[in-house]
């Protein structure tokens, strides 16, 4: 297969055959004019197969990858503005980011079915969305990776705003100003890399910086720009308010991408920027983010406990296993990186799917609320099924994914530190409290309120949605193996390349003294 | 055929569980428990012929990251063997009776599929189990060890329309989950220190870790006692000892097959299994043991307490296997993880049986599980009279003094007590008190429920709610339960008798026989390794705190060792090689070592000195120190089971208002031990509430005044002016504007993209 999409640039392909599907659906829109069912569901098809598509190039890209090679590959480049220039290139770790990316959005829009409002430009800011997060993976020039990364807030934004829930604007608001002023610090960061490194390549920015390129007191600097910016996105304990407000009023379909994709790019942040650029700095302020890490797992499992919205209680859980990423990564060994990112992926599967989860309820009854319900189990059994693999997957139960990222950090953690790693543990305790107290409210018990008795099981469209979800989180669970053997080739390199810019810094450090 | 054994249940249980609604629920009940019975038939021949030698069957890779490399695979040794057995054994008779007792089941409405479900979640327990006890690593163990943990969760709610189901399941998950910490905890520490999971390795590290220090938290530890102990925390939530017990009493909102499959036999021995399975750790980590051992005893002695004044049938049980586990847990504390072991394959043919008994009773009653309403039942359920007559007489140790003829019990659990008596004497005379507590309460419910007047005609006014359900006509006649739940209790019945008797010899006999069995080199004891090698390196060895051989090999110059290395010499102590450098895991499947000088010293005193110069063997190993105890130790347990007897009659049979008269007039104690020493409340207080209280604080004041109300010009102040803003735009330019943003990047990224490279 790899023959056949060599010379093409795959990568920007896959890239914006969305955003071309996008164009395609605006231009059918102004044909149309005056718009209706027939025509919705039309492009809502469209979109469907689109997305598809987008996925299947990914799987050229994915089998024209070679994975042993833990350099940038698939390359293209072209010459842009202001020296900087259109280049795209994907490690291991960006090649399994766009995989989720690509094989969370068709599900996404399968989701987005029941959109009955403006489904034309619905789905038209989804394909763009898409692009631009597929972009963010991509980018191998810092300020198209800004562009991309900053671009993708406003869809995201508008589908909040108009698509969302009650307070859809208050939150739409507070997403996309928390957010942007977290990454306004990372421009002006951007802006004083590449006035000194006199590149905006990131390889090259990269080895410039591992070249000794930016001394102590600046990568200082640096790195808690580009913190700003990650840690909001992450988002990391003490700016996650954020989300569940944003979650809790995105639509379905909005909040299984925010979790699944749009939270990945601050650990993609710090994997990709952080740790290869600024490692004295990382070093130096790991123990801030191991702090921060640990309090948002006990902080939220505690808040998340208290919850009474379905989506809340969820969206808080994500926050304390974003918790586990962030800590992961800041190990700087090989099972709390390796476990990060694979919790990365898992939690993309998990929370996506326990927020299909709630929106196959709310399509029914309308309510996020978890008293409204009671009893799910005896009128949609699929449905509880499913339900019960995820919680599960939340707990951290072995055999699903959400087992094994959650050890490997913890592991990682252990070598690190033993504090870190006994209170980050504990919150394997207060997960099962919460995430087993939303299951029995929600599915067990009598079927006592009316509505609930009027709930019908999992339409065909819900179990093809569901179905490769549960599939990928059992299986991952059972045998993880072509994850990591994806994605370590990079997080090999990163670490060791790390360990020795520590040592380098050490060594200049020592000399000076 | 290991892999046939592991995989037959959960085949079944995928086939049953998915595709019932295909074949059929019968069909599908009858294919798990085909699937079981030929486990069960493997397991036995396994059991049977199995030669002692450690085999390992790789399957698959599961975890590998850096170092870490976790397999799916099987352990087969003796430890392995025995559990297959009984996992298999009690699990295939439960799935049999559970064609009768679930065969009809008020909790459902007509025409509601049940069964299927319920065979399904059985089967995938015992898949789950088959995990645990065949893995031959740390962190797949953890996985069979959290699969019956979700197993029982499932099991525990299976009538998922009960509230207090619900909670019992939820509690049982959370309060094991609380264990898990600690053993995952002890899982990172192990690789931590030696680099692996996988148990050939950790038990080859093991004396190397035994003068390890590790810091962990706010202090140095010696790392094989901390391992030990944080191991031993999961051990204490999945066994259901004392502090982390308080979810298997709960645990009976189950149905009863659940119950005596996996609260009795099964699951919650895996804490047991686990601490044998550690053995060589366990042996280099001598407080963690002593800890063990104490906490074990604790448990027996406190369940034991509860259980003489709980009225719920299935709770009384549950309270008695709280306590039979603290007696193995004592075993395994002081060493003899054989009689660990011992103990756990005997308790689990009677415990099971007690349940199924029970089980018999409550089906025959419709659901009547208060003893206070039974009463005269021996007539009415001869056969399961006579299965629960078989299994009190094996739980309360019915044998022949002195000799080795009894029921299953009878043997096991002296061997308990008797090694108790050696290791530790708080241990054994908790244990004794708890052996009449045992069959005191094991006595009370079988007076209470098959003898005097039946209660039934009482019961309605106590206005329980019970008929209900419509079941008046036949509510005060029970019946005896159908063959398919008798054939079960007469399986277990022949276990009750015969296992203790059976397997006497290789659990707990002669060293040599038991060694051999457990494919463990021989012990290094001889004659003149006795009283004078203790004697002579006294305080050197105990400096060096390792056992008096690894000081032969390490501390050479120390006073004796002359002696002891030719013994080492002679017999080849497998042993002494494990403490080089680079060491191997010793052979079999348990570890155990003779006593220290120290603790040499110690035990002399404590036995019988003429047996122990009479003695074939010095009593240099726990194993023959416990053979040539006093007399009087040996007999004690059998004297306490008769007090506990008398005890029970006097009140039950002779004197039935003397309980009601007792509880008047000590009725603050009568309340703390029906409360169960009020655990729960305390939990309560000092866990649930604050907890909530904390999570709705930071939720409110921290995420909402503190967080927001800091970034108040985000949250209060920005935000509100753009929403009102944007309250007057929303359907009209905002979004447009936006919108042509978006597809402003979008085109000049594209055009760059294309028009750049026309270049």
């Amino acid at each position: 297969m790899s023959e056949i999409v060599a010379g093409w640039p795959i990568l920007s392909i896959v890239t914006f055959l969305p955003a071309a599907g996008a164009l395609l659906i605006l231009l059918s829109r102004a044909s149309a004019r005056g718009e209706n069912v027939g025509y919705d569901n039309g492009v809502k098809l469209l979109t469907l197969l689109i997305t598809v598509a987008t996925f299947v190039a990914s799987l050229f890209a994915f089998a024209a990858f070679d994975f042993r090679n833990p350099a940038y590959q698939l390359q293209e480049s072209i010459p842009w503005a202001f020296g900087a220039s259109y280049a795209m290139g994907v490690d291991t770790l960006a090649m399994s980011l766009v995989m989720l990316t690509t094989f969370l959005t068709p599900i996404c829009i399968l989701a987005s079915w029941v959109i009955e409002k403006q489904v034309s430009s619905y789905m038209v800011l989804f394909l763009i969305l898409e692009s631009l997060m597929i972009g963010v993976f991509c980018a191998q020039d810092i300020i198209l990776f800004y562009i991309f990364f900053e671009a993708g807030l406003i869809p995201m934004f508008i589908l909040i705003g108009v698509w969302g829930g009650e307070r859809r604007v208050y939150a739409a608001f507070k997403f996309f100003l928390y957010t942007l002023l977290g990454s306004l610090l990372m421009l002006v960061a951007i802006v004083y890399m590449i006035a000194t490194a006199h590149t905006s390549n990131i390889p090259a920015l990269t080895a410039f910086a591992q070249s000794g390129g930016f001394d102590t007191n600046v990568q200082i600097w640096l790195w808690l720009a580009f913190f700003a910016s990650f840690a909001v996105k992450m988002p990391m304990w003490p700016v996650h308010t954020w989300l569940p407000d944003a979650h809790v009023e995105a639509p379905t379909a909005g909040s299984v991408i925010l979790a699944g994709i749009l939270l990945k790019m601050g650990g993609y942040g710090f994997l990709r920027f952080s740790l290869p650029m600024f490692p004295v700095a990382s070093e130096m302020f790991a123990p801030l983010v191991f702090t921060m890490s640990v309090v948002a797992i006990i902080y939220t499992s505690l808040v998340a406990m208290v919850q009474e919205d379905m989506k809340k209680l969820i969206a808080y859980s994500s926050v304390a296993h974003m918790g586990f990423v962030t800590m992961g990564i800041f190990t700087l060994n090989i099972q709390g990186v390796q476990g990060a990112v694979f919790q990365m992926l898992s939690h993309g599967i998990v929370s996506g799917a326990l927020f299909l989860c709630v929106g196959v309820v709310y399509d029914r009854l309308h309510t996020r609320e978890i008293a409204a319900y009671g009893g799910v189990a005896n009128r949609m059994p699929w449905y509880a099924l499913a339900f019960l693999v995820f919680t599960m997957a939340n707990v951290g139960l072995p055999g699903t994914s959400g087992f094994v990222g959650e050890f490997l950090t913890l592991m990682g953690a252990f070598k690190r530190n033993t504090w870190i790693a006994f209170f980050a543990t504990s919150g394997v305790i207060l997960s099962a409290c919460y995430a087993l107290w939303l299951f029995r409210q929600v599915v067990w018990g009598e079927v006592v309120k009316s509505a609930v008795k009027s709930l019908s099981d999992l339409t065909l469209r819900e179990k093809v949605i569901l179905a490769p979800l549960v599939f990928f989180t059992i299986f991952y669970g059972v045998y993880p193996m072509p994850v990591f053997n994806v994605t370590s080739a990079s997080l090999e390199k990163l670490i060791s390349d790390y360990k020795a810019a520590i040592a380098a810094a050490g060594k200049t450090a020592m000399l000076l003294n | 055929m290991e892999t046939i054994i592991l995989f037959a249940p959960l085949v079944g249980a995928i086939i049953c569980g998915f595709g019932w609604r295909l074949i059929g629920e019968k069909a599908g009940q009858v294919i798990t428990t085909a699937m079981i019975f030929l486990a069960a038939a493997l397991s036995w021949q396994i059991f049977l012929t199995f030669d002692g030698e450690t085999r390992s069957i790789p399957i698959l890779d599961w975890i590998v990251s850096g170092t870490l490399h976790s397999e799916w695979a099987i352990r087969l040794d003796r430890m392995t063997a025995i559990m297959l057995v009984v996992v298999n054994t009690v699990s295939a008779l439960v799935h049999l009776y559970s064609f009768g007792y679930m065969a009809h089941d008020e909790n459902w409405h007509e025409g509601e599929h049940y069964k299927a479900r319920f065979f399904a979640y059985l089967s995938f327990f015992t898949f789950a189990m088959l995990m645990l006890v065949t893995s031959d690593n740390l962190v797949q163990m953890f996985f069979g060890w959290e699969g019956v943990g979700v197993a029982s969760y499932l099991l525990i709610g299976f009538y998922y329309r009960k509230p207090s189901a619900n909670a019992a399941a939820i509690k049982a998950f959370v309060v094991n989950r609380v264990g898990d910490f600690g053993f995952a905890l002890g899982i990172f520490a192990l690789y931590f220190l030696t680099d692996s999971i996988k148990f050939d390795d950790v038990f080859a590290a093991a004396p190397a870790l035994a003068e390890t220090n590790l810091t962990f938290l706010w202090s140095e530890w010696n790392a094989a006692n901390l391992i030990g102990v944080l191991l031993f925390i999961g051990a204490m939530g999945k066994s259901a000892q004392l502090i982390l017990h308080t979810w298997l009493p709960d645990a009976m909102e189950g149905p009863t097959p659940v119950s005596a499959l996996i609260h009795a036999a099964t699951m919650v021995t895996a804490g047991v299994f686990l601490v044998c399975r550690m053995s060589p750790l366990y042996e280099y980590a001598p407080q963690a043991t002593a800890f063990i051992t104490v906490l074990g005893a604790t448990t027996a002695f406190f369940a034991a307490t509860v259980g003489l004044v709980q009225n719920d049938i299935k709770r009384v049980i549950a309270y008695s296997t709280c306590s039979q586990l603290g007696y193995m847990f004592v075993a395994a504390g002081v060493g003899v993880y054989s009689v660990a072991m011992f103990h756990l394959f005997t308790h689990a043919f009677f415990k099971a049986m007690l349940f199924l008994g029970a089980g018999s009773v409550i089906h025959a009653t419709h659901h009547e599980q208060d003893m206070r309403n039974y009463g005269g039942l021996r007539k009415k359920i001869p056969l399961t009279f006579w299965a629960m007559m078989i299994g009190t007489l094996a739980i309360t140790g019915v044998g022949i003094p002195l000799t080795h003829y009894g029921f299953a019990g009878f043997l096991s659990k002296d061997a308990v007590i008797e090694s108790a008596w050696v290791g530790s004497s708080y241990a054994f005379w908790l244990l004794v008190v708890a052996a009449c507590m045992t069959s005191f309460y094991s006595w009370r419910l079988m007076f209470m429920t098959f003898y005097g007047t039946s209660h039934a005609h009482g019961h309605d006014d106590h206005g329980h709610g019970h008929d209900a359900h419509g079941h008046d006509d036949h509510h005060h006649e029970p019946h005896e339960s159908p063959m398919v739940m008798l054939i079960p209790l007469g399986v277990l019945a022949l276990g009750a008798i015969f296992s203790g008797m059976l397997w006497y010899k290789v659990f707990f006999g002669e060293e040599a026989a038991v060694r051999n069995w457990f494919g463990m080199e021989a012990a290094a004891h001889g004659e003149a390794h006795g009283e004078t090698a203790a004697a002579d390196h006294g305080t050197e060895a105990a400096a060096t705190e390792t056992h008096d051989d690894s000081a032969a090999t390490e501390a050479a110059p120390a006073e004796g060792t002359a002696v002891a290395s030719e013994e080492h010499a002679a017999e080849g102590e497998a042993a002494a090689d494990a403490h080089g450098p680079a060491g191997v895991a010793p052979k079999g499947a348990l570890l155990m070592l003779p006593f220290t000088p120290e603790e040499q010293a110690v035990v002399d005193t404590r036995l019988d000195a003429e047996k122990a110069a009479k003695a074939e063997h010095a009593p240099t190993t726990m194993i023959n120190a416990a053979h040539v105890v006093p007399a009087w130790v040996k007999v004690s347990p059998f004297i306490a089971m008769l007090i506990g007897f008398g005890l029970a009659w006097l009140f039950y049979i002779k004197d039935p208002s003397l309980p009601r008269r007792l509880a008047t007039q000590q009725r603050p104690l009568y309340l703390f031990l029906l409360n169960k020493w009020y655990f729960d409340e305390l939990y309560d207080v000092v866990f649930v509430r604050p907890a909530k209280w904390l999570g709705n604080f930071l939720w409110k004041k921290g995420d909402g005044n503190v967080i927001d109300g800091s970034l108040n010009g985000v949250a209060m102040g920005i935000i509100p002016f753009f929403t009102r803003l944007a309250g007057r735009a929303q359907s009209g330019y905002l979004f447009h504007y936006a919108f042509a943003m978006v597809m402003g990047i979008v085109i000049l990224v594209t055009w760059m993209t294309l028009f750049g490279g026309a270049k």
